[in-house]
Formats: C-alpha cells, sequence, structure tokens
C-alpha cells in the first residue's frame, strides 16, 4: 500500500529531474572514449571555481540566519497575536516570492542604492555590497519562514507552556524546553529552504551585487548557457550537488532525532490580542521590519507604476496593447489567465506528487524511505540551468518529447514546488499521534478511511499553505521555467521582462504597471486561499 | 533507444498520464493532428513580428506559424547546437556575426536559397553561396548618450572610441558585462576590430587591451545586462531617470533614441538620447533550415517570408533592427529619429570565432579582477 504511494512521486522525480539532469551531466563528462572523471580535478583545481564555492556557501549560511534572526519573530507574531489586517499582511510578505528578481533588483536599489532611502538618510550606499545580496534574500524568504514555522506554531497548544511556567519555569526556560523543542523540526525545514534556495542565488546575486560576486548558479549558468562548456558546467553541477546533498543529510539526522507526537490545537484558538507592553513593542518591532524590510520596496514599484502622465497612463497603455497586436507585448488580462492557468496546473501537480510523498514518508520507516525524502529535497539545490538544459536534450523522444508543450511548464515549476509540499506537510503529519490512527483501526477503519479522518483534518491547514507556495513558486516562475523554450502563452513575469528588455518609458512603466498587477493576482490568490482555509473552523 | 532510456520512457508515459489527468487541460493544445500545417520558428526572447504579418503567412501558403524563444541570443544558439539532430523546430532565426561560426561548424543548418535573396546585399551574405544561413537583419551596437546631460553642462557628447577615455568623460560610461550579454560582446568586438589584439602578455601596451585599461583608469563601469545598464545605470532613460541615474553613457544600440520617442510618455518631438557614431559595430542576423526540421516544406516557405518585402517592413518597428532587403522602405520612425551608420565596425565571423573565449577570458582579467 505505502509502496504503491511512492511510486508516483518516484516516478515524477525520475523522469523529471534524474534523467534529464544525468543525461546533461554525462554529456559533459563522457566523449566518444568513454568516460573522463579526470575532468572533475581539472576543473576543481582552478582557484576561481573555490573562491566561486566559498562565497556561495557562506553568502548561503548568512542570508539563511538572517532570514531565520528577522523572520522568526515574525512567525511568532502571526501565530500567536489577533490584529486587524493580519491576514491581508500575510498574503503581502508572501508577495515577493512571485516577483521578478530584474523587478526586486530595481526596488532594491530604490532602497539601497545611489539616492535610495539609506542614501537620504545617512549617505549610506549599499548597492554593490554583499548586503545588498543578504537584504534581498530576505526579503525573498521571509514567507517562507513564517508561513512554514508560523503554521505549527499556531496549532501548538500553549497551554504546554503555560503548565511549565505553573510548574515554576522562567518565560524563558519554558520556551526553551517546551516550545523550541516542538518547533525544531519546522524551522529547521524552513532553515534547509532558504538555504538552498540562496544557496543556488542566481538573479538577486547578479543584479544586486555585480559582476565582483559569483555563485555557483550564476557560473553554471555562464559555462553551460553562454560558452556551451558541458565538461564545466557538469562539474560545478557535481559539486553544488554534493554540498546539497550533505545540508540535506545533516538535515535529516539533526531532525530525525527530534520529530515527535505533538498536541496540536486548532490555531484559532491559540491567538490573542498583544498584552502588555512587551508584547505590544514586539508586534511594532515585527511590523516595522515588515514596512521597511518588505512594503517598502514593493511600494517603490507601484509608485513608479503609477508616475505617469495622467497617473494611470501606463495601466492604460497597456490595455491598448491588445490593440496594436503584434507577439510581443501581451494584453494584461491574457498574462494574468496565462499565468493562473499554469500555476493551477502546476500546485494540482506539485500537491498531487508532493502530498503522495509525504504520506508515504509520514511513519518513521527504513534507511531507503528515508533517502527519498531527502532526494525530493534535491531540486532546490541543484541548478535550474542544468535542469532546464536537461529537458532540452533528455526529453526528446516520443513519448517524452514535450519540449514545445505547454504541459513542461508547469512540470517544471512542480519540480521547486513539490519540496514545500512535503516539508510544510511532513512536520505536521508525523506530528500526528500514531495512537489516534491505531484507534481507528482497532474501530475498523481501512487504512484510506483512517487517513481521511484522522490526518486529512490535522493536516488541512499545512495542505494549503503547502498549496499556497506551489502557487506563488508556479507564478513567480521558479525553476527551470526560465530556460526551457516558451511557446507564445507568456506570462506575467515573461512579459515583464520582455518590456524591460526594451527602451522607452511606455515600456518600463508598463513592466512596472505590469508587476503591480502580478503583485495583486498573488496577494488575491493567497487571501483566497487562507479564506477556504480559515472557513472550515472547529475541524478539531 | 537504449534500455535504460526505454525504462525510463515507459515509467514517464505512466507519469506523464496521471500527471495530465491532475492538471487542468485550457493553456495551449495539442498540434498533432495538423502537424505538417504547422511550422515552428526557434529564436531568441527578443522575436517580434505583428500578429498580421504572421496571419498574411498562414493566407499565403496555408502553414501556421508557432514561434519558441529560447533565452538571450547567444543562448538560443547553443541550445540549438545542443538540439542538433532533434531539433525543437523546423527554422531558427537569431544567429548574429559572434555565433555563425559555431553554428555553421556544428553543422545545424540545412542549405536552402530563400527566394528573394537577390534583392540582399553582397555585404550580408556572410556564408556565400552555400546558403546555409539567409541574412535577415541587420544593426549596429553603440555608445548612446543623454542628450540632456550633455547640454546641462555645455559638453559635447562623444563621437569615438578614443573620446571615451577622456578625462572629460570620466566616470560616465557604463557597459554590459561580455561573458553575459550580447550588446557587450559587440562592443568588445568593435574595440577590438577598432584597436587590434595587443596580446595578452602586454598588458598595458597596445591593441584592445592596451585601450580598455584607460577604459578602466577613466572609470567604466561594468554590470551584467543590458536591462540593468540601461533601465537603471544610464541617466538618459525613464528607468535612470527614476533611480537617479548618474551615467550618461550606455552601450546600446542605434536604434534606441527613436524606440525612446515611440515609446515616449508623451511622445517627444526629439529623441532624447543620441549616438557616438564611431563607437557602432554590426550585427547581421540570420535564419536557417533546422537540420532534422520536421516540416521542411514550411521551413523553406517561412525562410522565404522572412527575407520578403512584408515581413522585412514589419521587423523595424517590432525588433528594432534594420531589413536587408532592398525592397523594404524603413519606417518614417527610422529616417527622422535614427542615424544611417555610414561605416560601422565589423569583423569576420572565423576571426570572430578563433579568438572570443580567449578575449573575453582577458577582458575579465583585465577588466573585472
Amino acid at each position: 500500500m505505502r509502496g504503491a504511494l511512492v511510486l508516483l512521486p518516484a516516478a515524477f522525480f525520475a523522469v523529471f529531474f534524474a534523467y534529464p539532469v544525468a543525461t546533461i551531466v554525462g554529456r559533459g563528462l563522457r566523449t566518444d572514449a568513454g568516460w573522463r572523471p579526470g575532468r572533475l580535478g581539472e576543473v576543481l583545481a582552478r582557484p576561481e571555481v573555490l573562491d566561486v564555492l566559498w562565497f556561495t556557501t557562506w553568502q548561503a549560511l548568512a542570508s539563511t540566519a538572517l532570514t531565520l534572526l528577522v523572520a522568526l519573530p515574525g512567525a511568532y507574531v502571526f501565530a500567536r497575536f489577533d490584529f486587524p489586517g493580519k491576514q491581508a499582511l500575510r498574503a503581502v510578505v508572501t508577495v515577493p516570492f512571485v516577483l521578478p528578481t530584474v523587478v526586486v533588483g530595481t526596488a532594491f536599489l530604490a532602497l539601497l542604492g545611489r539616492g535610495g532611502l539609506l542614501d537620504g538618510l545617512w549617505g549610506v550606499r549599499l548597492d554593490t555590497t554583499v548586503w545588498a545580496i543578504l537584504l534581498a534574500h530576505v526579503f525573498f524568504n521571509y514567507a517562507v519562514v513564517v508561513r512554514t514555522v508560523g503554521g505549527l506554531w499556531a496549532q501548538l497548544d500553549p497551554r504546554q507552556e503555560e503548565a511549565a511556567r505553573v510548574l515554576g519555569a522562567s518565560r524563558l526556560t519554558a520556551w526553551r524546553r517546551v516550545t523550541l523543542p516542538a518547533l525544531g523540526p519546522a524551522v529547521a525545514a524552513a532553515a534547509l529552504m532558504v538555504f538552498l534556495f540562496t544557496y543556488t542565488s542566481f538573479g538577486v546575486v547578479v543584479i544586486l551585487g555585480g559582476p565582483a560576486y559569483r555563485t555557483l548558479e550564476a557560473e553554471i549558468y555562464r559555462q553551460t548557457a553562454q560558452l556551451l562548456d558541458l565538461p564545466t558546467a557538469a562539474v560545478l553541477t557535481l559539486v553544488q550537488f554534493a554540498a546539497a546533498a550533505a545540508v540535506l543529510a545533516v538535515h535529516a539526522r539533526t531532525v530525525r532525532r527530534r520529530e515527535t507526537a505533538l498536541r496540536l490545537v486548532d490555531p484559532a484558538g491559540t491567538a490573542h490580542r498583544p498584552r502588555g507592553a512587551g508584547q505590544w513593542a514586539l508586534l511594532g518591532g515585527v511590523l516595522a521590519s515588515i514596512a521597511l524590510l518588505l512594503v517598502l520596496p514593493l511600494g517603490v514599484l507601484v509608485a513608479r507604476s503609477l508616475d505617469a502622465s495622467g497617473g494611470l497612463g501606463f495601466y492604460r497603455a497597456l490595455r491598448s496593447a491588445e490593440a496594436s497586436g503584434g507577439t510581443f507585448v501581451v494584453p494584461p488580462l491574457e498574462a494574468v489567465r496565462n499565468s493562473l492557468e499554469f500555476a493551477f496546473a502546476a500546485t494540482a501537480i506539485a500537491v498531487t506528487v508532493g502530498g503522495l510523498a509525504a504520506a508515504a514518508l509520514t511513519r518513521r520507516a527504513g534507511r531507503l524511505v528515508r533517502g527519498f525524502d531527502a532526494l525530493l529535497m534535491l531540486p532546490l539545490g541543484v541548478s535550474a540551468v542544468t535542469v532546464g538544459f536537461g529537458f532540452l536534450v533528455a526529453l526528446d523522444e516520443p513519448p517524452l518529447d514535450l519540449r514545445s508543450s505547454w504541459i513542461l511548464v508547469p512540470l517544471a515549476q512542480a519540480l521547486v514546488g513539490v519540496p514545500f509540499v512535503v516539508r510544510t506537510m511532513l512536520p505536521v503529519l508525523r506530528a500526528v499521534d500514531v495512537r489516534l490512527r491505531e484507534a481507528a483501526a482497532v474501530l475498523g477503519a481501512s487504512p484510506l478511511r483512517a487517513w481521511r479522518e484522522v490526518d486529512l483534518p490535522m493536516v488541512r491547514r499545512a495542505l494549503f499553505v503547502a498549496a499556497g507556495f506551489a502557487f506563488a513558486v508556479s507564478l513567480g516562475e521558479f525553476g527551470a521555467t526560465v530556460f526551457i523554450a516558451r511557446a507564445d502563452h507568456p506570462t506575467l513575469p515573461v512579459a515583464v521582462a520582455r518590456l524591460l528588455g526594451r527602451p522607452g518609458e511606455l515600456n518600463y512603466g508598463q513592466a512596472m504597471a505590469l508587476s503591480t498587477i502580478l503583485m495583486a493576482v498573488c496577494a488575491v490568490a493567497l487571501l483566497l486561499l487562507e479564506r477556504v482555509r480559515t472557513d472550515r473552523k472547529g475541524e478539531f | 533507444m537504449s534500455t535504460t532510456k526505454k525504462i525510463t520512457a515507459g515509467a514517464a508515459a505512466v507519469a506523464v498520464g496521471a500527471l495530465t489527468l491532475t492538471a487542468c487541460g485550457g493553456s495551449g493544445g495539442t498540434d498533432d493532428g495538423a502537424r505538417s500545417k504547422t511550422v515552428t520558428l526557434v529564436s531568441h526572447d527578443s522575436f517580434a513580428a505583428s500578429d498580421a504579418v504572421l496571419k498574411a503567412f498562414t493566407e499565403e501558403t496555408g502553414y501556421t506559424v508557432k514561434v519558441l524563444k529560447s533565452g538571450d541570443a547567444v543562448e538560443a544558439v547553443n541550445k540549438a547546437v545542443l538540439t542538433k539532430g532533434a531539433p525543437q523546430g523546423d527554422v531558427f532565426f537569431g544567429v548574429d556575426n559572434t555565433t555563425l561560426s559555431r553554428a555553421l561548424d556544428n553543422g545545424l543548418f540545412e542549405p536552402y536559397a530563400a527566394k528573394g535573396l537577390d534583392r540582399v546585399g553582397e555585404a550580408f551574405r556572410l556564408d556565400g553561396d552555400r546558403h546555409r544561413v539567409t541574412p535577415v537583419d541587420y544593426g549596429d551596437i553603440c555608445v548612446n548618450y543623454d542628450k540632456k546631460y550633455f547640454a546641462d553642462r555645455k559638453l559635447a557628447p562623444p563621437r569615438t572610441f578614443d573620446d571615451l577615455a577622456e578625462p572629460a568623460y570620466k566616470d560616465l560610461l557604463v557597459v554590459e558585462n561580455p561573458e553575459r550579454s550580447s550588446p557587450g560582446l559587440g562592443f568588445l568586438l568593435g574595440t577590438a576590430a577598432a584597436y587590434g589584439d595587443g596580446g595578452a602578455s602586454r598588458p598595458g601596451g597596445g591593441g584592445w587591451q592596451g585601450y580598455w585599461k584607460k577604459l578602466k583608469d577613466n572609470g567604466v563601469k561594468v554590470v551584467d545586462s543590458w536591462e540593468i545598464a540601461y533601465n537603471q545605470e544610464f541617466s538618459g532613460s525613464a528607468g535612470g531617470r527614476k533611480a537617479k541615474a548618474d551615467r550618461p553613457l550606455v552601450v546600446s544600440y542605434a536604434s534606441s533614441p527613436p524606440v525612446e520617442v515611440l515609446y515616449g510618455d508623451p511622445r517627444p518631438a526629439e529623441a532624447p538620447t543620441g549616438v557616438a557614431e564611431g563607437t557602432c559595430y554590426r550585427q547581421i542576423e540570420f535564419a536557417g533550415l533546422l537540420e532534422g526540421a520536421a516540416n521542411e516544406e514550411g521551413g523553406k516557405a517561412l525562410l522565404d517570408f522572412l527575407v520578403g518585402k512584408r515581413f522585412q517592413e514589419d521587423m523595424p518597428l517590432n525588433m528594432f533592427v534594420h531589413p536587408v532587403s532592398e525592397d523594404a522602405r524603413l519606417p518614417e520612425l527610422f529616417t527622422r529619429h535614427g542615424v544611417v551608420i555610414d561605416k560601422p565596425l565589423t569583423m569576420a565571423p572565423e576571426k570572430i570565432a578563433a579568438n572570443r573565449d580567449q578575449w573575453i577570458q582577458s577582458w575579465s582579467s583585465l577588466v573585472l579582477k
């Protein structure tokens, strides 16, 4: 039974991840005369490769630490406090996730660059420094921590911590001994995802750091797409792969020991209005950090989209695109529709594949299943360039010649969405007390029925969080989709990139206007998801 | 087909079947039924044509054009090289003189002499009588300047490469990284065509290496893409003005000023930017019939169409390039606001192929380090 559950996720990863990656790497390491493992040593001996590896690793570690530092208080505030506009704000912090990096670069330069806020206030410029890269990574990944950790935190029974206090523990001790261990797996999952994301970061580094900073991902892009030096690209991919695998192994070992059954409660009952000066100050601090780091850059984009002769000029220009025709500019409604269609397809695939995998992985099992767990995370840590080019050379024969089919786009996006689904659902699924399932079985429920009646109600919240992620990942065109050839169904990010690729005020303004529409689409979609989720109160 | 391929293909069929059930249909569609009636054009992200013009092609020939955009110019060519033998489409458009040798040496194209080629000047036909590629358009990569900046300071804008290294223009120029950007590479090749190869062993000596050393001392700024250079660093663009950009000189195209007029808000009487005419490097773009094309006849018809008057006259306002056909007339926007570059810098594709990678490498250690 559980073996069958693994089948679809396993086939999905074999065909759309392992096979393409192996094919393109194989092309790089094999000549007509056979395998050439010696190339590994040749490439690794170059000093610049070590420099790139070192920079990639430390900036990812620093970005992860900084993101946790800034976002964990946020996760607490969203989980435990009630305040007006909370739902809307939770949607807003996810918006950065979907924005094209080139647009985010623009916004961040307005904050950190010449004539930006910091420059105006204190004459400080952070563009082309590593700080710009780190802060932009916080901007992108804030929602990962808030949603992954906050989702579980809201379901933790606060009475356990209160009981510890009653028994004489200090506030800190109670938190350290009761809450932190319970949150551990979710924090580790969030940290893992942020690390893998920043480890394979490309656009942000290139745009904000300038040519002086290079990540492995940027280097793999250069070697593959620009220089067609497949051997070097293959070695770099293997290095990136090895590092990601090592991190996954460490994560698996540390988390395994901490996962325990938890007492999960209805999140609606755990949040309250802030009490006392301390809590109000915490809320204020979190809101201020969100305003500064997330809302301000987004605001810059909105302001620029409105900076036309006659206010809404750029939006009107978008509408007239319909009249002018041409395959270049896309009517905004069509781009919205394309984006939503791809996003729904990608979400459906990711939730199906990821949900099945999570269900199969729920119970602690043998080494093989554990290995599969880590395998599912790998697409986050392996170069999107390699995957995209792998599609190109591997999926070239029927029945797999999907290269010019629309389905390849949501498939590639789902590859990035699945790890989110698994990582969001697994901590909650594993927290479900196994005795509940056993009780159901004793009472005569079939395994399927037990899952439906016991697990599903408890993970419904996690499922919606996961679906939200998969949706946002698709809207933001994550992963290999950038590197596969697209038939003409341009999505919002694609249309933005096209507009920014041309000179002229109207093009620039329309790019800003379309970015604003993208933000709105993302926020509204996530708000709707929240609504579905909270409509079902009293599910426990 | 090897056994592993068969096994994976089988597993894939299962997965695909299951996935297509879960994925909602809607966008796209299959073209199996009408395969021979569809001709697929693979190109770079900048490809654009009017719907009406593509429709005219369908009316004339019965073929519908499907466009696959495959990344930036160099990336698209490299993808075509990687998929040689099992191409993604029938016709490839977007090989330029920089990538021509790589494409031809890899045997990417089937020879075909397009109808209407006799109306294309000799200078554009870089593959001579072998007809593996068909010239479609040309454009010039040149330094653009912000007119207002120089007028405000009563400073004459630079005209030549030498000018750019003058103290009067210190810290004013932003260029794209030739490792990653095709205008950036074009600019580097332009300097190499103008100054020759000074050799890596004599940094600070002659040749383009010596020139770039002067540019570096004069404060040239390097960014990774045209988008960043033009929209964020260049003071003459809309984005640059909003970002308070302070570089009034940027590597862009000779056609950028007319495009600034076309997309001005409101449309200005005169272009806000100008072109330093002595810095222009010519790029010619080609199309070719991909080897192993599923629809060879359709591909040939499309190549005929690409050099035909209708498509040639449609290009300037879509891709901002010049037609190669003598039959095509330029739109008024170009004749009024554009400049004609009489003596652009050029370089033979063989010379580019022999030196490109090594030049980029020495450029990188000279300028970025």
